[in-house]
């Protein structure tokens, strides 16, 4: 008996490795046969990836979803979205059940060599932060010492608050919660003090409560957190793809490439950098394997980087986020792209 | 007849009797069935090593030793976040333990009473107890866990509530329990200098009780006078302790829980996570028990209850002399599957926050370190120990309550 359970496991083991092996291995041939982009988003997390009133997939790490499919399929709808919990999200990449995942997910360096990932670049620079009632009286989160925290598992906030509440002598009682929604439940039932997340998730989950003025978010940024989209290791053409198709939309807006005028400037502009990004110029398209009109796709169909932001969670969404850190790098903020040349 | 066993004269083995003589061919069916499967199982390994390789990852339990970096708020012995994730997986293992230990034992109780019940005479007894088992025992366990934890949460007051001149809540029995939202507060035992001699004393008093039970026992068989066994059972029970207790000089007191900052500090906290957990584990499996024992009391003949009440036996001694020890044994292997379920739907803890062994190896362990194939193996490996140690506990359980011819 102990042996058939014993191989029983290792049959499902076996199972599972053997889908992964069944998949292409070139993730672009796999989609374009497919017709469809997988990506991994997260289950709801308002601004950033929930679904709307139609059940359709919006926020701003979807739209880089959209970006991607609109570069190498040329349709931004044509995305199968995953809802996926930070709990099974690197083995849904892992096993090839989702192309890319684009799911506030925090660039580490364990992720990136233990775990086997490529994280392709950085579209929204995030901290841990603290959100409290504010009936509470608590001003720092240096006063949260005995408190009750909610705290999603399997997340690198739930290192971070270890260490953080260890550093500063603190004691603490962690609730674990195994989703968002369950978080912000006990969060507004009193069932914790303190919820702890990313800061731009702490935003979004108190737009959504029914009183948001009775929250605050207290000042101290415990940890770096750079979000951003990642594909699995070993077929660095399709990180390519990813890679270029965010740095498309961030170069898009440094340049004043929109999706108004994007169409426009495809007939040929005075700057080559705009001409090579929206395939006037050079084959960039070609080298990726991909349509000339690649990057032209994801303007007009998705918009640059600045639009995404302050359509999703800028500061007039109930989102509210100003761009701080996630500015360009002309005006003060970490938003770089690597030259298109 | 005579025919078939008149075998022909031995030609020596042939190849096809491996196929038609019925003597070789279940073996040969076996041997068939043996290497099917173990080439199977071959095939499955083998792809699992080469795609895992292809991947670049290898099976390395090495992650084990390394500092786990997360705090687990329930903790049976001591760990912190510096600990490593061996000392993380133990005191989940631990706290599935527990709630499986008190999960076994609030599911016999309440099946046993729900199952005697549902025999019961009247009426609405019984259609009550109908009512609870089938309600229990056709809603998934998970949605049971999920609904406990709401109404824990959303019903209880929070700490917040018992504060200031005139709080919304109070604390219950005399200032000593409160009940919150983020758990139950009751007092807890403090230790002192000297306790260590009323548990032996209380240890010994219990052997004493088992031996004056023997004693007993053998004076009925011997004269046929019955002692009023259960007053000089309690009294074994509670008098040596408390004498113990006040010669000593009371060294156990209570730590009663109180306000301190968010939180009531002090005395026992047993968190909502495992109230809900344990709650909803025991009513479900209990709702199964009570099926068990109403078949177990079903299944003896009414012919043995009338026996019993023609010799004179009072109903109580009915029950307990002729009824039960029969019933028994038709409970008692049904119940055993009982307990392990419950064992294995504890790892359901997670939903609710509880943090068992599937929360941390196979939860925040797996996570930060993606070894999925090593945790899950473990974890399976766990829980398989974990419940074949519970069925040979109970087999030897059976074994004493089994039939015994003579």
């Amino acid at each position: 008996m102990k042996k058939s359970v014993f191989l029983g496991a290792l049959t499902l083991a076996g199972l599972a490795a053997g889908t992964a092996m069944a998949q292409d291995s070139s993730t672009l041939a796999a989609v374009k046969e497919r017709g469809v982009l997988k990506c991994g988003v997260n289950p709801g997390t308002p601004g950033f990836a929930a679904p709307d009133a139609n059940g359709n997939f919006v926020g701003f790490d979807v739209d880089v979803c959209r970006a991607v499919a609109a570069a190498v399929l040329g349709d931004s709808e044509a995305v199968e979205y995953t809802p996926l919990t930070s709990a099974v999200r690197f083995t849904a990449l892992a096993s090839g059940e989702v192309d890319m995942l684009a799911r506030n997910t925090t660039w580490t360096f364990s992720r990136d060599v233990d775990l086997k990932n490529t994280f392709v670049g950085v579209n929204y620079y995030d901290g841990q932060g603290f959100m409290v009632p504010k009936d509470l009286g608590v001003s720092s989160a240096k006063e949260l010492g005995g408190a009750t925290v909610c705290i999603e598992t399997g997340t690198t906030t739930e290192l971070n608050l270890a260490d953080y509440f260890r550093v500063n002598n603190m004691d603490y009682e962690p609730v674990p919660v195994e989703s968002f929604t369950e978080a912000q439940t006990q969060f507004l039932a009193g069932a914790c003090d303190v919820y702890t997340t990313d800061a731009s998730a702490l935003a979004a989950s108190r737009a959504s409560f029914e009183n948001p003025e009775g929250y605050v978010v207290l000042p101290e940024i415990i940890s770096k957190e750079p979000l951003g989209p990642l594909v699995r290791h070993g077929d660095d053409n399709w990180g390519d793809i990813v890679r270029w198709s965010l740095n498309a939309m961030i170069a898009a807006e440094e340049y004043g490439v929109t999706s108004a005028n994007a169409s426009e400037l495809a007939n040929g502009t005075e700057n080559p950098e705009i001409n090579r990004l929206l395939g006037v110029e050079g084959e960039l398209g070609a080298m990726l394997g991909l349509d000339n009109a690649w990057a032209l796709n994801i303007l007009t169909q998705v918009g640059n980087y600045g639009e995404s932001f302050e359509k999703n969670i800028g500061e007039n969404t109930p989102v509210g986020l100003a761009r701080g850190l996630n500015a360009q790098w002309t005006e003060g903020g970490l938003i770089y792209s690597p030259p298109f040349r | 007849m005579t025919t078939a066993t008149n075998t022909p004269e031995d030609q020596g083995f042939r190849l096809s009797q491996l196929i038609y003589d019925t003597r070789y061919r279940s073996i040969t069916i076996q041997v068939i069935a043996m290497l099917a499967f173990m080439l199977i199982a071959a095939f499955l390994i083998r792809n699992t090593i080469i795609n895992l390789s292809a991947l670049g990852k290898d099976i390395n339990f090495g992650f084990l030793f390394n500092r786990a970096a997360y705090d687990i708020n329930q903790q049976i012995i001591p760990y912190t976040s510096d600990d490593s994730h061996w000392r993380a997986t133990l005191v989940g293992l631990l706290n599935t333990l527990l709630i499986a230990f008190l999960g076994c034992i609030l599911a016999t109780v309440i099946g046993v009473i729900a199952g005697v019940l549902r025999l019961s005479k009247n009426w609405l007894t019984a259609r009550i107890m109908t009512f609870y088992v089938e309600s229990f025992r056709n809603i998934p366990v998970l949605l049971w866990i999920l609904a406990f934890m709401a109404v824990l949460s959303e019903a209880l007051p929070a700490p917040r509530a018992f504060r200031g001149e005139d709080p919304a809540a109070s604390m219950w029995l005399w200032d000593s329990v409160a009940v919150t939202n983020r758990g139950t507060y009751i007092p807890a035992p403090v230790w002192g200098d000297g306790s260590v001699f009323v548990v032996i004393t209380f240890l010994l008093s219990l052997l004493g009780i088992w031996a004056f039970g023997k004693f007993s026992q053998r004076r009925f068989e011997a004269t046929g006078q019955i002692l009023p066994n259960f007053w000089i059972k309690l009294a074994i029970f509670f008098v040596p302790s408390i004498l113990v207790y006040f010669v000593m000089g009371g060294p156990i007191t209570l730590s009663y829980p109180e306000l301190k900052g968010f939180n009531f500090g002090g005395g026992l906290h047993m968190r909502n996570s495992m109230l809900a957990l344990w709650l909803a584990l025991s009513f479900y499996t209990g709702s199964f028990i009570a099926e068990i024992v109403r078949s177990g009391i079903l299944a003896i003949s009414k012919g043995q209850t009338e026996a019993a009440f023609a010799l004179g036996l009072r109903p109580s001694r009915t029950m307990n002399l002729v009824i039960l020890p029969q019933a028994l044994r038709v409970i008692i292997p049904p119940l055993i599957s009982q307990y392990l379920n419950l064992t294995k739907n504890s790892s359901l803890a997670l939903a609710v926050g509880y943090m068992d062994l599937r929360s941390t190896l196979g939860g925040t362990t797996l996570n930060t370190t993606g070894r999925e194939l090593e945790c899950m193996l473990l974890m399976m490996a766990i829980y398989l120990v974990v419940s074949l140690l519970i069925s040979s506990g109970m087999n030897v359980y059976n074994k004493s309550v089994r039939l015994k011819e003579r």
